[in-house]
């Protein structure tokens, strides 16, 4: 008889998958009007619950399912991360979903299952599972894409967003065939020791490498596979835009520091050149293409664009320092995202949705509160001193520096130098110009809540660097050591 | 030894006579029941090599499920095949160059081909001796102990493409009558059935 494998380190993973069927159950058991907000509660609550299952299952390194998944100190960062942002999107969902026509009580279910998925990516130790893993967050995020079946640009971007999502998938695998044919095996602890002893790379591992790391880079949106970020993030409802913009990116981030730093640490050499040209690409594509945007759910397309070039930065570097700032960026980039999102799903006159950078002027006469916080994240977002987003930068450019990669890091900074220029747009839009129609006051509480917390966090960020920086530390060095 | 290659060879003739049959014949219903034949004929041949497994797999998935919706979907689709045949016909040429090509490539490929002989199990999951295992027994451990994890995440992401094809498709539409079996059930005789009393010739 054999034995069972080891399940226990997995789960969180196995709770929230039983949940969302559980929750599917009560959507359709319960009356229509209000399986919806039964469902969000319970999702958020299933949620929480994991959070607390990833926590009280320790940071220790652990293997489970026949190395199949594993655990340790970044899995345990980089989830709790991801849940944070699954969480705050139901939340900030609320009025939307009622308002605008797509109050399905699938809709926290999917998200959860996404969340699911992002996961299994964040813990994925083998090519196989990191393939199941995308491919359960991205199929849930197609669906959440389209979800506003009636409006054509919502089904315009779910469809768009599914044909090249696919596309990329399809490059991922063949990446992952061709590693399979010439490491021997799919696990990453097998592949990381088999690589270590070759002399030379064979050409055909460094060509399902790169495969490998196109799939990854289009997962993570960056240049030159960001194409579908625009009119995924312009077309989706907003919601599903906010949410898009954060967990996801944090998970595919994960994921791509896992593969690169793990079975591929020792072929740095190698990736080296994939990385710097995509990081740099990412940093100059984000700040010139956005220069030129009107609507604000493009313009954070594009910022999300260079800020993972930012982040990329310090998998260029490939050293613990260099993972270090990317776990701190992709922390306050989360915080200043949902932010920021807060306030966009906020802008509406008299109850119809707006979404040009031209409806936000005069806010500061009108809703001072809600130009307040706004001004925070884009101080933020532009690096701006003292506020978080600045010393994310900090972090990831002194990675570059102690890496020796000048020129990176010269790129960057000229390119947040451009960047600052559209963010600080907004801000003077906002503050100077005359007032156009007035916004509604902020509908729900959730939302309120959200800028007022991550306001206070972009700011307090200051005075507690070292909390975060402390864990993610230790988490860079459990990845490295992993 | 000579029976088992008289059964191979009757299996493997039938096979791609239908196999043939399935691009031919005139009737879509008569092309899926060829299918069907061709299906069981390659169960016969998994049984030949010992794999009774995937051949119960096969008869199942693909005779039981498969081709009955194949059955289904030509049945209840009024799709013109003689039009379709026509296009085929038109591309028959270039598709029968690359077909060609491909057959060439892969000969010269297989007929390449060499294993290092040090190689043979090595594998990660290399098959079990067919004396100390049943074959159904070592595929069960593969996916099912072994692999239970991707099992079970492929059949979530079956779960998400099926929840996505309800929530984007399904719509409510106005007037539908349902049945209501709880109704149904508390009738009673005595509120619905009248005796009537028809005189003769009368009517009522």
């Amino acid at each position: 008889m054999d034995a069972l494998p080891i399940m226990a380190p997995a789960l969180p993973e196995m709770f929230l998958a039983v949940a969302a069927m559980a929750m599917m159950m009560v959507g359709v058991f319960t009356k229509p009007e209000r399986a919806p907000a039964l469902v969000s509660a319970l999702a958020i609550a299933a949620l929480l619950a994991t959070g607390g299952l990833v926590v009280a299952g320790g940071t220790a390194f652990q293997l489970a399912f026949n190395d199949l998944f594993v655990v340790d100190r970044f899995a345990v960062f980089m989830k709790l991360l991801a849940l944070a942002g699954s969480i705050l999107a139901i939340v900030m969902s609320e009025g939307y979903v009622r308002r605008e026509g797509m109050n399905l009580f699938e809709f926290p279910v999917l998200i959860c299952l996404a969340t699911l998925g992002m996961l299994m990516m964040i813990s994925a130790n083998d090519l196989i599972a990191l393939y199941i893993g995308l491919e359960l967050q991205s199929l849930a995020l197609y669906v959440v894409a389209s979800l506003q079946r009636d409006r054509l640009r919502s089904t315009e971007a779910g469809l768009k967003y599914f044909v090249l999502g696919a596309l990329s998938s399809g490059m991922l695998l063949y990446g992952a065939s061709l590693i399979y044919g010439y490491g021997g095996s799919t696990q990453f602890g097998a592949l990381a020791t088999y690589f270590s002893t070759l002399e030379e790379a064979p050409v055909g591992l460094i060509v399902g490498l790169v495969f490998l790391s196109a799939g990854l880079a289009f997962k993570v949106s960056a240049v030159p596979f960001h194409m579908w970020t625009p009119d995924v993030y312009e077309g989706a409802p907003t919601p599903v835009t906010a949410f898009f913009a954060a967990a996801p990116k944090i998970a595919a981030m994960a994921l791509f520091l896992r593969v690169m730093m793990g079975p591929f640490g020792g072929l740095v050499g190698e990736w080296f050149q994939i990385i710097w040209f995509i990081s740099a690409a990412s940093m100059i594509v984000g700040s010139f293409a956005a220069i030129v945007q009107t609507n604000i759910k493009r313009l954070m397309a594009y910022s999300s664009i260079g800020h993972i070039g930012y982040a990329l930065i310090g998998l260029a570097a490939g050293t613990e320092e260099g993972v270090t700032g990317i776990l701190i960026y992709m922390a306050i980039y989360l915080v200043m995202n949902v932010g920021a999102f807060a306030v966009i799903l906020c802008m509406k006159v008299k109850d119809r949705m707006v979404e040009d950078v031209s409806d936000l002027a005069g806010l500061a006469k009108t809703r001072p509160g809600m130009a307040a916080g706004m001004l925070v994240f884009m101080f933020s977002m532009a690096g701006i001193p003292p506020m978080a987003g600045f010393f994310g930068k900090l972090y990831v450019f002194r990675a570059a520096i102690n890496a020796e990669l000048y020129v990176l890091a010269v790129i960057g900074a000229l390119a947040s130098v451009v960047a600052a220029y559209y963010y600080l747009r907004i801000v003077k839009v906002m503050y100077f110009d005359e007032p156009a129609e007035t916004i509604d006051p902020i509908e729900t509480r959730g939302l309120r809540v959200v800028i007022a917390g991550a306001s206070v966090l972009v700011l307090g960020f200051i005075f507690y660097p070292s909390l975060l920086a402390n864990n993610a530390a230790l988490a860079a060095l459990s990845l490295l050591q992993g | 030894m000579a029976i088992a290659s008289f059964v191979f060879y009757l299996l493997a003739a039938v096979l791609v006579a239908c196999g043939a049959l399935v691009i031919t014949v005139r009737n879509p219903v008569h092309s899926v029941l060829f299918l069907v034949l061709a299906f069981f004929n390659a169960a016969g041949l998994f049984i030949l090599l010992g794999a009774e497994f995937l051949a119960m797999i096969l008869v199942i998935v693909y005779v039981g499920a498969v081709a009955v919706l194949f059955l289904f979907v030509v049945m209840m689709l009024d799709i013109n095949f003689l039009d379709m045949r026509r296009g085929a016909q038109r591309y028959a040429g270039i598709g029968g160059a690359v077909g060609l090509v491909l057959l060439v490539e892969i000969l010269l490929v297989v007929g390449a081909w060499q294993l290092d002989p040090a190689l043979a199990g090595t594998g990660a999951a290399p098959t079990p001796a067919a004396a100390e295992m049943h074959n159904t027994r070592a595929l069960g451990n593969l996916i099912y102990t072994d692999y239970v994890y991707l099992f079970q995440g492929a059949g979530l992401v079956l779960l998400v493409a099926m929840m996505g094809a309800i929530v984007l498709t399904l719509r409510e539409r106005e007037g539908v009558k349902r049945q209501k079996i709880a109704d149904q059930i508390a009738r009673r005789p005595e509120d619905e059935v009248k005796v009537v009393k028809v005189s003769n010739r009368a009517g009522i």
